[in-house]
């Protein structure tokens, strides 16, 4: 059983503004059937910009309507601009917290807050030009760096737990990690952190190394076996052999096992990936 | 006060787990201050506790028509899941398919997935698909058999929609070509007849909780002549079968349960079923856009999965919660994922009534009465979550 604030427990059995507001100015449409959630907001706004009503329709689990309602009370006489700078850390703090596999809830009710919002100023929304990076779950580029930024995440556990995305088959969990790794990286530079410098003779040795001193003796107690094949950049392309030929588990051990270990010891920005 | 609290509870969730029924309580207790010897002690005083073990084992024999000598004690059902696949696998190590369904429960399904990295050899997998009423093609089920099948392991009762696979003849099918069969039967032990005498599996696995005996014990059944290799190495226990000393107060007491189970399993295809279908019959005829997950004849007596469209599992739970009824979902939130129930995807459930599905899995402690009060509440929880549904237009 989920782990729920009294105050999440509270706002699912009574939720606040349920329905649709009449004639609204501004309609955000979020989720969908397939996906498990979703969040129609409608707001109303006076002539001075301020939210004179919210109203939600949710399907969804508890802390979906929780975050839904919770969302409503909060923007309700919020200028525009006020509830423009709302987080869904906001919603999660109004409901003294979510489990953190829930977090994506309160995404949600962010994500219909700015639909609500673009729909009213009659402006595109800014997540609607990214690319699709889960299919599962139909979440882009542009949603999932906005959550990184937004929620300061470091993994790709973390972006499933706030987005979805990467929850369904786990095809797109590199892509998610690559654009983790970007995000992360971009923000070094900008703040002018110098990044490690290796030249890549010394990359190389390096990871053969680190490749022939733990991660083949390891592999090799399981009958399986690696091969570095090139590297490019931070790319390091490497062939799995034996047991490991094959393996349901080899993307896990490539990136839990093989990336994490020359990223502790070889360079932090490196991004291994099996040689097609 | 809290004991009045427990009392109060509307228990459908017994293919999670069950009530111990107070005569195995009873009959266990004796074994932790008084009886503690050590069975494979040379005194009295563990002998008798060896003789016990030994009726415990006729207990549950008798129950589904086995020797004594075939049942190996283990600690749950997953522990004997993974012993029978493991040891058929070491048993032929050229034969390197594994024949299995799309809807097992995890500890089969989890395995097999994950069995080359555990052997260390790579083995070919073949998961049946179901149709959309849950049951398997037989003739999809002859044909994926091979010279090279180690081993097939097909569940004898679905735990979240209750289908029941026809085990007496994929296990014949199985025998005629000469391959193991395993069937992971957690769910149909105590609840429908089993005898196999007649039904030619190899291996078989029970689970002690699930019929109200206590958690942390289960069996492999073992038929005499199929080869076996042990899973826990250790002493002796289990003829060196199953090494570690034996749970013995929960054997005792799962001895207890499988009698029980026997003099009640006339009760269990009555009454019970009968409650089971008063529940269901009421919930589809009140509710709309409601459906039945499962073919509806070949059934567990005690099981019902029903979706609700447009409304989401989880939130269904806790407002039957607010009224202390337990029963389970489907649904992709209360699974701990981000997808409904694998079991409900490989039947082709639309996701809009995936997501909205309830099992309720009822016991002979079940009343009319608790029947009654889930039908009187569980049709507003319903209407009263489409009314916040953007999707529900009625």
């Amino acid at each position: 059983m989920w782990d729920y604030t009294e105050k999440v427990k509270e706002h699912f059995l009574h939720p606040r503004n349920v329905g649709e507001v009449e004639n609204p100015d501004g309609i955000g449409e979020v989720g969908s059937l397939a996906c498990g959630d979703a969040l129609t907001l409608t707001i109303k706004v006076d002539e001075q910009g301020r939210i004179a009503d919210a109203r939600f329709k949710t399907f969804g689990c508890a802390s979906a309507i929780a975050s839904s309602s919770a969302l409503t009370e909060m923007i309700k006489g919020m200028t525009i601009e006020e509830a423009q700078r709302i987080t869904n850390q906001d919603i999660a703090d109004f409901l003294g917290g979510l489990p953190k596999e829930k977090m994506h809830c309160s995404v949600l009710g962010r994500e219909a807050l700015e639909a609500a919002i673009a729909n009213y100023r009659q402006e595109p929304l800014p997540t609607a030009h990214g690319e699709i990076v889960c299919e599962c779950f139909g979440v882009t580029d542009v949603e999932i760096r906005h959550a990184i930024a937004e929620s300061k995440l470091h993994s790709v556990e973390e972006i499933t737990n706030f987005t979805k995305a990467g929850g369904g088959c786990g095809k797109c969990q590199g892509r998610i990690a690559a654009l983790l790794k970007e995000f992360w990286h971009d923000i070094k530079i900008e703040e002018g952190e110098k990044p490690k410098r290796l030249t890549n003779v010394q990359k190389i040795k390096l990871i053969e190394q680190v490749l022939e001193r733990e991660i083949r003796p390891a592999l090799q107690r399981d009958g399986g076996d690696i091969e570095l094949v090139d590297v490019d950049g931070d790319f390091v392309s490497v062939a799995l052999r034996g047991a490991c030929v094959g393996c349901q588990m080899s993307g896990v051990t490539i990136k839990d096992y093989v990336e994490k270990r020359l990223r502790e010891q070889v360079l932090e920005t490196l991004i291994v990936e099996e040689a097609e | 006060m809290a004991a009045q609290g427990e009392r109060s509870v509307i228990y459908l969730d017994n293919n999670a787990t069950t009530r111990v029924a107070p005569e195995v309580l009873e009959a266990m207790l004796p074994y932790f201050c008084e009886r503690y010897g050590n069975p494979s002690s040379m005194h009295s005083f563990g002998g008798r506790v060896a003789r016990q073990i030994a009726t415990a084992r006729e207990q549950i024999a008798a129950l589904i028509g086995a020797s004594p000598e075939e049942l190996i004690f283990t600690s749950c059902g997953t522990e004997s899941d993974s012993t029978a696949i493991l040891s058929s696998l070491q048993a032929s190590p050229e034969k390197r398919q594994i024949v299995t369904t799309r809807v097992e429960h995890p500890a089969v399904k989890s395995l097999c997935e994950q069995l080359d990295s555990l052997t260390g050899h790579k083995h070919r997998l073949s998961m049946l698909p179901v149709g959309r009423d849950g049951r398997l093609d037989r003739q999809q089920f002859q044909e994926a058999l091979s010279d090279e099948t180690a081993i097939v392991s097909v569940m004898w009762a679905n735990n979240e929609t209750g289908v029941i696979f026809p085990i007496e003849e994929l296990a014949q099918i199985a025998r005629n070509r000469g391959i193991l069969f395993h069937t992971d039967a957690v769910q149909a032990v105590g609840k429908i007849p089993i005898d196999l005498q007649r039904i030619p599996v190899d291996l078989l696995s029970i689970s002690g909780h699930k019929l109200h005996g206590p958690k942390g014990i289960g069996v492999l059944y073992v038929r005499k002549g199929t080869p076996f290799v042990p899973f826990l190495i250790g002493g002796h226990q289990e003829h060196g079968r199953r090494g570690g000393t034996e749970n013995v107060a929960s054997i005792i007491g799962l001895g207890k349960a499988c009698e029980l189970a026997a003099a009640r399993l006339a009760e269990e295809n009555n009454r019970v079923r009968r409650l089971r279908d008063r529940l269901e019959g009421g919930l589809l005829s009140s509710i709309p856009n409601a459906m039945l997950n499962g073919h509806q004849q070949e059934r567990l007596p005690n099981t019902c999965s029903i979706s609700f469209e447009y409304v989401e599992g989880e939130a269904i739970l806790l407002h039957l919660d607010e009224h202390n009824i337990c029963a389970s979902s489907g649904s992709a939130c209360t699974s701990g994922s981000l997808e409904p129930s694998h079991v409900l995807r490989a039947m082709g459930v639309p996701f809009t009534a995936a997501h909205g599905s309830i099992r309720f899995s009822l016991s002979v402690y079940n009343t009319e009465e608790e029947i009654d009060f889930v039908l009187e509440k569980l049709p507003p929880i319903i209407a009263y979550l489409r009314q916040l549904s953007p999707f529900w237009k009625g």
